[in-house]
């Protein structure tokens, strides 16, 4: 298959970017579309022009590295990861434009390359159980019903890639702060912080840059995890209970 | 284990504050200014079907609103209040999310969201118009000075005729169609307004969601039905045409 | 030299409290004097990190991905095994143990897999109060599978997903440690170096791969949990950047590297469909269940439409070949019987590098809403990949590398030769053997990091009051100016040929001559091929760009040059174990049947090499291996 790219380059975080076109020929149909850039950048090296920088890792679906906007969606039509999306689902001769993630949370480092720290942030601010290794009680001590394990392991499903973000026109990342309230929330073993863990997650969001949720549920629409946006309705409803009970001088 | 407390002494905003101003508050206070906003647009409603009742019934109403005086005040400035807050913590929400992504995408997709979503800000704001065009029309009466000295008999007192001020009001072509845009943005703003309070203040999950967003857009399309009837009513079909005259 | 393993007294079951009852202690106000070094952040690391942090040590982590989260341990999918016995069907500690040794087809340190399940039942206590979401039954209790190499259902497992469960678990546990200052992180750096003070492990040398910059840190001791080596293949089912780096210049500054030529080949991966490919991928080994494996009898046939050929006309090679365990045959038997067929050219798809896995049969009895039911998010993931719908056409699937028994040689204190340079998880070679059983993988991470080396690495740093070193020592400053040195002479070769090229050529060397079949003949020629592509390597590769800021080619470059090298060690390792075992098969020793023939007598020791200078052999050091309480036996699964 052949294909006409438009991909984004730029140097650096502080470089001005701009749109790259390329032809990429001999596409077998089989190529995931990282495999598809992988072939571009090979021809690019013969050409002395320098290959284009991308995230990618696992390569099947579940670290969360490949962060690419296709066609003005992030990881592409269809849900899965930009790892997932093969070329036999585009058009012989189509015109693809790839650009990095966007969000003012994920600076752009190199070309389609963006820096998702704020993520890891937000989950150092309460994103966790407090535990000592070695000190847990049994497992089986406490049962939890087979109903809210499975809804935990919904949220839990999460794979940080930070679409959700990238697809929100706010840069919100409700989405993703979201699976980890109500996955940490919904267990016995995370109720004693929950009050905390809420307040700190959300803030630091906010302390990140990312934008408000306006209920457009385009985060839920790319998510590869398939997490579901009624968890933001659910960390809402977490995080006014919260801070209602600190306004009222309550521990939390 | 977390030495870093959320709730112990702390030197910058109190706790109130951090709420109000955390994303998750201000969105809170735009559906809450929302919700009252919602109510008031259907009780209103409600009080204009007296047209269907005849002159009197209006009048009357219209009459008794008049003579609660002070409270009437107090429920005008409280109205203002709302529109207000609703307004500035939209605007407050609407700076940031345009900072929270400087850079559009070069090819961009309107991934999931509807149209109703997407044009609340700019149906918010005609919306904004409309009310003050209404307010100018039939409260202040300025657009037509000519509903100042419209007055009838209503149980032997001498009353405002509301009726006829409505019937003359909706007799212009020009009037009745900028009503009918306005009501129609309105039911756009409503549409997503509703749906989205109940995510917002988290009375929702995944099963019932749906459910909210369909009761949502009838409920705002039924609003649109009534309020527009009477407009097209008087225009089309001649309601009242015998007490204009 | 000889290799002391430091194994405690006393009798099997009492080693490990025995050793912790007598292991020295480290004060808490004496912990914060320490820093530590952690490479690598997936199970052994992000756990490791997150509980010595929490004991007091200061602790510096590094991983190469943009977030500790993103360690390849999130790709396990199957589970994790614990000696729990809560399905009461006679499960037990010593159950596991010799599942273990079994498995690993008795190449393992006994007293080291002891010890691996006896703390197995900490890690589920210890994963389900960090909010891990086992699978449940209706009763809430967790619930359990059972897996291949075992007769009781000791697996838990959270979906598909059970390795991301567990990585997030322990990337939640070391973030609080980082909020709280203990831990400092450094994603996307690099380790590129060892450093080495009077024989013990005092720093590393790092690339920031944002900014290129090369720097040093030091440390009271390193821990490298950097994972496996597949990706010496080129094709596996490793990430991208899974790499031997950080092991392999531990080696070559004098660790000893242990049976480097354990790999564990995947029966059930989707084929390789053209050599643009970058990854294979695994399906869960549960498809054998209801599947039933065939090829053409005729190799005629092989390009033919599989519904055209007649029953008559398939050879079902395993129910053929081992009637009573068919279609079920454990991993490294049914991978060496698929490239048996497939070297027949009796192989199916591109390349004929592929046998059909076909559920016709399956949904003829059970109806096809039960396969479904079963497997219909494997159906799904084979439909995205491959584009075909493996309810109406049979799946084509073939092996693939996925995961490697070798590793730096440690002790029983998961300490290497080296003093202060302990290996954990993937990267160490103690507990697997020749052969590592399912859901095995995730029990050693988390055993290692939440609770041997908390014990064990005290006992080291005790000796080490007072002796800590700065990066101004000579040693920093040397391997820092050979790091810079190294990278520079990558980017000066300015040849013609992308990384990719060596990558992918180094990979189909060692798949021919040292995958499932090796043979010393093809051991020796692998050998000097390897030399030549590495040659060819060092003038003829092309990078473009700069080594400041973003290069993924420079970094790959890098991970490539050091396969080269390592490539060669394996082949080596395998040429010398000349017997067959585990994943380990040498064509020279099979029964008439085909099936591996160990020689206990000669090659029961771990094969530990020492590096002796580019250029020179590496020299053999033998650590027998030593039974005290099993009975070493034959595998058999006729």
């Amino acid at each position: 298959m052949k294909f006409h790219l438009k991909v984004w380059r730029q140097k650096s975080c502080n470089a001005p970017g701009n749109l790259e076109e390329y032809d990429a020929e001999n596409i077998p149909a089989e190529a995931s579309f990282l495999e598809m850039l992988d072939i571009v950048n090979s021809q690019l090296t013969g050409k002395n022009i320098e290959p284009i920088q991308f995230d990618s890792d696992c390569r099947e679906g579940i670290c969360g590295n490949c962060s690419l906007t296709i066609n003005g969606i992030p990881h592409g039509k269809g849900r899965g990861t930009t790892c997932q999306l093969y070329m036999r689902n585009f058009q012989d001769g189509e015109t693809i434009t790839i650009e990095p993630f966007r969000a003012d949370a994920f600076p752009v480092r190199r070309d389609l390359v963006t820096n998702r720290t704020a993520f890891d942030r937000v989950m150092q601010a309460g994103g966790y159980i407090s535990e000592r290794s070695g000190s847990a009680p049994d497992a089986n001590a406490v049962p939890i019903s087979k109903v809210i394990a499975d809804e935990a392991m919904d949220a839990a499903a999460c794979i940080g890639c930070g679409a959700c973000a990238a697809a929100c026109p706010n840069g919100s990342a409700m989405l993703f702060v979201s699976a980890k309230v109500t996955h940490l929330g919904l267990l016995p073993q995370g109720k004693p912080e929950k009050n905390r863990r809420v307040l700190g997650m959300v803030r630091q969001m906010d302390e990140e840059g990312f934008g408000n949720c306006s209920n457009y549920y385009a985060c839920e629409a790319v998510c590869p995890a398939g997490v579901p946006a009624s968890f933001i309705g659910r960390m809402n409803r977490e995080f006014t209970a919260a801070s209602v009970k600190e306004m009222i001088g309550l521990n939390v | 284990m977390i030495t870093s407390s959320s709730s112990s002494v702390r030197t910058g905003p109190c706790p109130a504050q951090l709420w109000i101003f955390s994303s998750i508050g201000k969105k809170t206070i735009v559906s809450l200014t929302g919700i009252a906003l919602v109510l008031f647009v259907i009780g209103h409603l409600l009080g204009n079907f007296t047209i269907y009742l005849g002159p009197d019934a209006m009048n009357l109403y219209a009459e008794k609103l008049h003579s609660l005086g002070p409270i009437l005040w107090a429920i005008r400035l409280a109205l203002l209040a709302t529109v207000v807050l609703h307004i500035y913590f939209t605007m407050l929400l609407w700076k940031e999310n345009k900072a929270a992504r400087p850079q559009k995408y070069i090819a961009s997709d309107p991934i999931k969201t509807t149209v109703f979503a997407r044009t609340m800000r700019l149906s918010g704001l005609i919306v904004l118009s409309f009310v003050i065009f209404h307010l100018a029309h039939f409260t202040v009466r300025v657009v037509d000075p000519s509903f100042q000295n419209m007055e009838t008999q209503l149980d032997g007192r001498q009353v405002h005729d509301v009726y006829a001020m409505v019937v003359k009001g909706f007799s212009s072509a020009p009037v009745v169609l900028g009503y009918v845009i306005g009501l129609f943005l309105l039911t756009f703003h409503l549409s997503h307004g509703i749906s989205s309070l109940f995510q917002t203040l988290g009375i929702t999950n995944s099963h019932i969601r749906h459910t909210y967003e369909l009761a949502a857009r009838v409920l705002a399309w039924a609003l649109f039905a009534g309020y527009t009837s009477i407009p097209i009513a008087v225009f089309v079909f001649g309601l009242g045409k015998g007490a204009a005259q | 030299m000889t290799l002391e393993s430091n194994i405690p007294d006393g009798p099997l079951e009492l080693k490990w409290t025995n050793y912790k009852n007598n292991a020295k202690l480290v004060s808490p106000a004496n912990k914060r004097k320490f820093d530590l070094i952690i490479v690598g952040s997936g199970l052994a690391g992000a756990s490791a990190a997150a509980t010595l942090a929490e004991q007091g040590y200061n602790v510096k982590c590094f991983c190469y991905q943009d977030s500790p989260r993103r360690a390849h341990s999130i790709a396990a999918q199957g589970g994790i095994n614990a000696a729990k016995n809560y399905q009461n069907d006679g499960d037990s500690v010593f159950r596991l143990f010799y599942d273990t040794i079994k498995g690993g087809d008795f190449r393992s340190r006994e007293a080291n897999v002891y010890r691996l399940a006896e703390v197995s039942t900490d890690i589920i206590d210890q994963c389900v109060a960090q909010g891990v979401p086992f699978a449940r039954e209706y009763g809430g209790l967790l619930a359990n599978r059972s897996f291949g190499g075992a007769q009781v259902s000791r697996t838990f497992y959270a979906r598909g997903q059970t390795g991301q469960q567990l990585l997030l678990g322990a990337y939640a546990g070391l973030s609080h440690q980082i909020a709280l200052g203990a831990v400092k992180m450094f994603p996307r750096t690099e380790m590129l170096d060892l450093v080495v003070v009077d024989g013990h492990a005092k720093g590393i040398v790092v690339r920031d791969l944002n900014t290129g910059e090369i720097t040093t840190h030091a440390g009271d001791a390193v821990l490298l949990c950097t994972g496996g080596y597949g990706n010496v293949f080129y094709l596996s089912t490793n990430a991208r950047g899974c790499n031997v780096t950080a092991t392999f210049r531990a080696y070559k500054r004098g660790a000893l590297f242990a049976n480097p030529c354990y790999t564990q080949i995947h029966p059930t991966c989707i084929p390789v469909s053209g050599d643009y490919q970058s990854k294979l991928t695994l399906m869960s080994e549960s498809l054998r269940n209801d599947g039933r494996i065939w090829v053409p009898k005729r190799k005629e046939d092989s390009g033919k439409d599989p519904a055209s050929i007649p029953e008559e006309d398939r050879d079902y090679y395993l129910e053929r070949k081992y009637p009573s365990y068919g279609n079920l045959a454990p991993r490294d038997i049914s991978s060496r019987s698929a490239k048996e067929v497939c070297d027949e050219g009796r192989g199916v798809g591109p390349g004929g590098l592929g046998v059909y896995l076909d559920f016709s049969d399956a949904i003829k009895r059970l109806g096809q809403k039960t396969i479904e039911e079963r497997y219909g998010n494997l159906f799904e993931m084979y439909r995205n990949i491959t584009g075909e719908n493996a309810y109406e056409r049979p799946m084509r699937i073939y092996p693939a590398v996925h995961y490697t028994m070798g590793g730096l040689w440690v002790d029983y204190n998961l300490q290497s030769n080296i003093q202060g340079l302990h290996v954990l998880g993937e990267a160490n070679f103690s507990d697997h053997g020749a052969n590592r059983l399912g859901a095995s993988a995730l029990m050693q991470g988390l055993a290692d990091g939440y609770f041997v080396i908390p014990y064990t690495l005290g006992n080291y740093l005790t000796s080490q009051f007072g002796k800590k070193v700065d990066q101004s020592h000579p040693a920093f400053e040397q391997a820092l100016s050979d790091t810079k040195a190294r990278v520079k002479k990558l980017m000066d070769i300015k040849g013609t040929k992308p990384v990719d090229y060596f990558h992918r050529n180094l990979g189909l060397l060692i798949w021919d001559y040292c995958g499932m079949a090796r043979s010393a003949e093809g051991l020796k020629e692998a050998i000097g091929k390897i030399q030549a592509l590495r040659e060819e390597f060092w003038t003829d590769l092309r990078l473009l760009g700069t080594g400041d800021g973003i290069n993924m080619e420079l970094e790959r470059a890098g991970r490539v040059a050091d396969f080269l090298e390592f490539g060669e060690l394996m082949c080596l390792d395998a040429l010398v174990r000349d017997e067959s075992c585990g994943g380990h098969f040498r064509v020279e020793h099979q029964t008439p049947e085909g099936e591996a023939v160990r020689n206990d007598e000669n090659f029961s020791f771990v094969s530990a090499w020492k590096y002796e200078g580019d250029g020179n052999m590496p020299s053999l050091i033998k650590e027998p291996l030593v039974y005290e309480k099993v009975k070493l036996a034959t595998r058999s699964y006729k």
